[in-house]
């Protein structure tokens, strides 16, 4: 049934409170002898005032109108929506972890840093990088601290003229986005029609401007750039570096590294592939990783061991200093820690095979039904193109909320934008078959639909708590907070 | 093999998956990969751990940590050791909410959705802003990102920031100005405060904003009068770092004419975590929404007229704007925001103002007692909120290792970020520590050298 | 066709259209273009004073998931901006080729208006790029 929620502030009432706090057991001063009246606060703080058994409710209530990976099948393209163990989750609140400050003195925080210094081990081994700063909170931040190092190694050698980074059209956004933070001009390279980089495209690209190459490899098609090497070549032979954009790095654990394909910089999403959730949209975490010749940039400080004494070393003249107040977001680093512990070596790569072989199986179910338009062997995710149902009457984006419907979440739509009316679908390693044979049975149903009745199809969902939502009125005029009516 | 428990496939599904794909082995789906970037090894990983081995690994490392339950901390700094109720973990733990992602089907995302409507307007009424955003990473790429946005607004490419907003923030707003080619100058301080004067004599018309934080690194209350007046004569743009538990007690940013609020929210409920993941607070005035980053929920309706809540203004973000979006920013804090929330919701005005009058008694109280023993003086004269700055008869190293055989976690040393103090350490005194706890700390400084 | 495609006004390979008022051009978006954006929700109009460069982006129209800039017909200086757009967005999507005008330019160069499409011209042209 279909209905609003009511909001904190209008179930509040004047006089309830959802806390309780110990009187104040010091000496009481007067609040004017403490702060000056005109430093004091003039107006009420306008916040709810709620008992904590309707807090609890509601956002119980709150909680039933979300879909989470734990509600169902998430095959959210270049999001890798895994599962999200819950030892994980257990561990991580640890109060020897959750509640440590961080400038706590160095011999109190031993346990930490060793638990950084093996994550950096870890993370070298997986994609034969020579160090890690675990600094940058979330994959863009991390895109954006490898660009800084980037720039700051190519600055220190006194080359100042490299003002470009070379970037695929079928790009994350937050790879040209980055690129402008850093101060640097986006060129866009071309794919060629196997949906990979054209290699002649980026030769005539590179020259002495090119400061470096973002790319994702498998890229957001979820094919493997299989001409990486001598596109490698002809950007370091420009004087250029590689930056490994590590989205999709969840296809090829244990079967190749970015570090062997000649990537200087890597980025992890380690809220992706080392399955630490997504919290509705963060915190995640974004370990950076660059070879020997890069390392002197990195932010400060490192993690580093001594005598069996781990410490944190910010003896780096030329590092970029920081990215972030202190050491990034250690507590999701603690999940994906506990994750690589868990998995092993073996397990990793078992966890890379799998996901290939659900996104390749999957493709085959749904290339009956729908168009494929680079039809070759996909790595963990792949592409399809809603553009015969569009002509119908419903795109990409009603075919999602045809899936809400039916109780999964949609995959990603109208992206990668080199393709019309794109479905990107990542179904990872940690779906069953059946879930994949469900999902491909409604998602043949829905081409039936469409054949059948597009238009019904074009309004929908009609099983969601609320209706298709009027984001055309929410952009106009726009309503970002809640404010008291006046009678 | 480890992690089999997370790997629903048999392999006999593997088999019937091959043979479906068409293909003869698992090897012909990695056949892209050239054979020169194969890697032609296993990976030299440690040997995978079952979940009861996996637990006993991380509660040992975890036990070797200090922490604030097995210790007292007078540590602050921008991280703080206030109260967290219960009801947060029991919120932000139901996985509904944290197994989502950002919600960008807003059908099945109400949950998330209107919990940052919700946790956006709280932003608002503490900081008297017009919006607020759902999140950024934390207080210093808050502190960063306002001044870009600072220098998209007003098309100037210069920012102040005085020596007395966090070192930590400063360092972070640095590096992100350096990389993108802008200016950033420092006001310098007089007894710990922002030297107005100076802010005045650095003024011009390249100057795109000015970055003071309330209360300062210091904990000092900086004096905002005409602040603002003068910053606006020259065109530009006043952003205010604020520490959110001060402002039941303070006078609000938008009272005193700032345009931009940012700050870190760590002191709403959430875990210290080693200094991650904090929450970075990120509210201004309406005219700047543009150049606002990060994701923003807004109120809509569905076709029967119910309403809803969505992701609005998406095309300032770079999933739609790309090179020329406002931000790189895509994940955020959500769930720290939504733990912010319920904080904010569960202490209410009242116990927020609580909160607030405990911390500035309790560290007046504290400074007090402190500052009467020999060898310790106040450094900087003039009114703090939860923290100051203490001239020690020592080495600050050397104070804080004596206090830790008693498991109180001491004070920051401040000479790293401020050369000329030596000898002087930074306490935090939050409504969570007692008179007993305080006492005992106070007689541990007594007699020390 | 599909497309409301008038005369009396000139078109861009970008799709804005130009027509002439004295010795000024009120420029806006042709009824193609609005109909691929969608609807639209916000205008980032010139200031007025400003010099624009023909081809150059002079303004930005959103629409909810997708930004468009609006390239300069030809070379001038802005003299008049339509602000009923600022509350009206809508207004383009409306009446494209009269209340939805985005801004009036000042032409330097006479000859750069005539050399762009006339309605025969442009009809083929939007023909052309709807088969793509």
């Amino acid at each position: 049934m279909r209905k609003s929620k009511a909001l904190l502030f209008e179930m509040s009432r004047p006089g309830r409170q959802g806390y309780s706090l110990p009187s104040l057991d010091v000496p009481e001063k007067p609040l004017d002898e403490l702060l000056p009246k005109k430093a004091q606060r003039n107006e009420p703080l306008g916040l709810p005032e709620l008992s904590e058994n309707e807090i609890i409710r509601h956002y119980t209530e709150l909680s039933t109108r979300n879909f989470g990976v734990d509600t169902g099948f998430y095959p959210l393209g270049s999001c890798t929506m895994k599962y999200n163990p819950k030892v994980n989750e257990d561990v991580a609140v640890l109060p020897g972890f959750a509640f440590m400050h961080p400038c706590q003195p160095l011999e109190t925080v031993q346990g930490a840093l060793e638990l950084l210094y093996n994550m950096e081990q870890g993370l070298k081994e997986l994609t034969a990088m020579d160090r890690f700063t675990l600094q940058p909170a979330a994959g863009a931040h991390g895109e954006l601290t490898g660009l800084m190092v980037i720039q700051a190694y190519h600055r220190h050698r006194g080359d100042h003229k490299r003002n470009k980074v070379l970037i695929p059209l079928s790009a994350h956004g937050t790879n040209p986005a980055t690129v402008s933070m850093a101060g640097y001009e986006v060129v866009q390279i071309p794919s060629d029609d196997r949906g990979l980089v054209d290699l002649e495209a980026l030769k005539e690209a590179v020259d002495e401007t090119t400061a470096a190459l973002m790319l994702t490899n498998p890229s957001t098609l979820g094919l493997f750039e299989e001409e990486i090497i001598p596109m490698a070549k002809a950007v370091h032979e420009a004087g250029g570096l590689l930056y490994y954009d590590g989205a999709n790095l969840n296809a090829i654990m244990g079967y190749a590294r970015p570090g062997d394909m000649g990537f200087d910089v890597v980025h992890l999403n380690i809220h992706k592939t080392f399955s630490t959730p997504h919290g509705g949209g963060g915190p995640g975490g974004g370990p950076v990783g660059v070879k020997e010749r890069l390392i002197p940039f990195l932010p400060v400080p490192l993690v580093d061991k001594k005598k069996n004494q781990y410490y944190l070393d910010y003896d780096l003249p030329e590092s970029i200093g920081k990215v972030h107040s202190f050491y990034g977001n250690f507590g999701v680093a603690v999940k994906a820690y506990t994750y690589m512990c868990m998995m092993g070596a073996e397990g990793l790569k078992q966890a890379s095979t799998d996901a290939v072989i659900n996104a390749n199986y999957l493709m085959s179910l749904l290339k009956k039904t729908y168009l494929l338009p680079y039809d070759r062997i996909c790595k963990h995710e792949f592409v399809l193109s809603a553009r015969p149902q569009m002509k119908k009457g419903a795109g990409a984006g009603d075919i999602a909320k045809a899936l809400l419907d039916r109780g999964f979440h949609p995959p990603t739509v109208y992206f990668p934008l080199i393709v019309e009316e794109a479905l990107m679908v990542e179904p990872t390693d940690t779906e069953a078959k059946e879930t994949l044979d469900a999902f491909a049975e409604v998602m043949g149903q829905i081409a039936k639909d469409i054949d059948q009745d597009a238009e019904k199809v074009a309004h929908g969902p009609y099983n969601t708590v609320v209706g298709r939502l009027d984001e055309v009125r929410a952009a106009r005029n726009p309503v970002m907070r809640w404010e008291k009516k006046v009678d | 093999m480890g992690g089999k428990h997370y790997l629903p496939l048999t392999d006999e599904d593997r088999r019937q998956m091959l043979a479906v794909i068409g293909v003869k082995s698992v090897d012909d789906l990695f056949s892209d990969i050239p054979s020169e970037v194969r890697l032609q090894r296993e990976l030299d990983l440690p040997p995978a751990l079952a979940e009861s081995e996996a637990i006993e690994h991380l509660n040992s490392l975890a036990s070797k940590n200090k922490h604030f339950h097995n210790c007292v901390s007078f540590m602050g700094a921008g991280v703080y050791d206030h109260f967290i109720p219960s009801i947060i973990k029991h919120v932000t733990g139901r996985s509904e909410f944290y197994t989502s992602y950002t919600p960008y089907q807003p059908e099945i995302s109400q949950g998330v959705l209107q919990a940052i409507f919700e946790y956006q307007t709280m932003i608002c009424q503490l900081t008297g802003m017009d919006v607020s955003n759902a999140s950024m990473y934390d207080g210093g790429t808050a502190v960063a990102e306002g001044a870009v946005m600072g220098c998209g607004s007003t098309r100037r490419s210069k920012a102040l920031v005085s020596r007395s907003v966090s070192p930590f923030y400063r360092e972070v707003l640095s590096n992100y100005f350096n990389s993108r080619g802008l200016d950033l100058e420092e006001i310098p301080i007089v007894d710990g405060h922002t030297d107005l004067s100076e802010l005045e004599k650095l003024l011009g018309e390249d100057v795109a904003s000015v970055v003071l934080q309330q209360p300062n690194f210091f904990g000092l209350v900086e004096d905002m009068d005409g602040v603002a007046d003068m910053v606006h004569n020259h065109k530009a743009v006043l952003i205010v770092s604020a520490d959110p538990l001060s402002l039941p007690l303070l006078q609000s940013p938008a009272d005193y004419g700032a345009d931009i609020v940012v700050g870190e929210g760590q002191g709403l409920g959430v875990p210290a975590s080693f200094g991650g993941p904090l929450l970075g607070i990120m509210a201004a005035r309406s005219k700047f929404v543009r150049q606002m980053p990060g994701r923003i929920a807004g109120e809509t309706v569905d076709g029967e007229g119910n309403r809803g809540f969505v992701l609005t203004l998406q095309t300032r973000e770079q999933h739609i704007r790309r090179e020329k979006a406002a931000s790189n920013i895509c994940s955020n804090e959500a769930l720290v925001a939504l733990g912010a929330a319920v904080y904010l919701a569960a202490l209410g005005p009242q116990g927020m103002r609580e909160v607030a009058e405990q911390c500035l008694q309790k560290a007046a109280y504290t400074l007090e007692k402190i500052t009467a023993l020999e060898g310790f003086e106040v450094v900087f004269p003039g009114n703090i909120f939860k923290e100051f700055a203490v001239k020690i008869p020592g080495k600050p190293a050397e104070l804080n290792k004596k206090l830790l055989e008693k498991n109180i976690l001491g004070g920051v040393d401040l000479a790293p970020f401020y050369p000329e103090l030596e000898n002087t350490m930074l306490f935090a005194v939050t409504e969570k520590r007692t008179r007993e706890e305080i006492d005992a700390l106070v007689r541990e400084l007594e007699g020390w050298k | 066709m599909k497309y409301n495609i008038v005369d009396g006004v000139k078109y861009t390979r970008k799709h804005e259209w130009a027509r002439r008022e004295g010795d000024t051009a009120v420029v806006g978006l042709s009824d193609y273009a609005q109909d691929k954006l969608g609807e639209i929700v916000f205008v980032e109009l010139p200031d007025i004073g400003a010099e624009i460069e023909a081809g150059k982006g002079s303004a930005v129209i959103e629409s909810v998931k997708a930004v468009a800039d609006l390239y300069a017909p030809v070379d001038g200086t802005v003299v008049e901006v339509n602000e009923e757009l600022l509350d009206q967005p809508e207004l383009i999507n409306s009446d494209p080729y009269g209340d939805g005008w985005v801004y009036k330019v000042e032409v330097k160069d006479e000859s750069q208006l005539d050399a762009l499409m006339d309605k025969p011209a442009y009809e083929k042209f939007v023909v052309e790029e709807d088969e793509k």
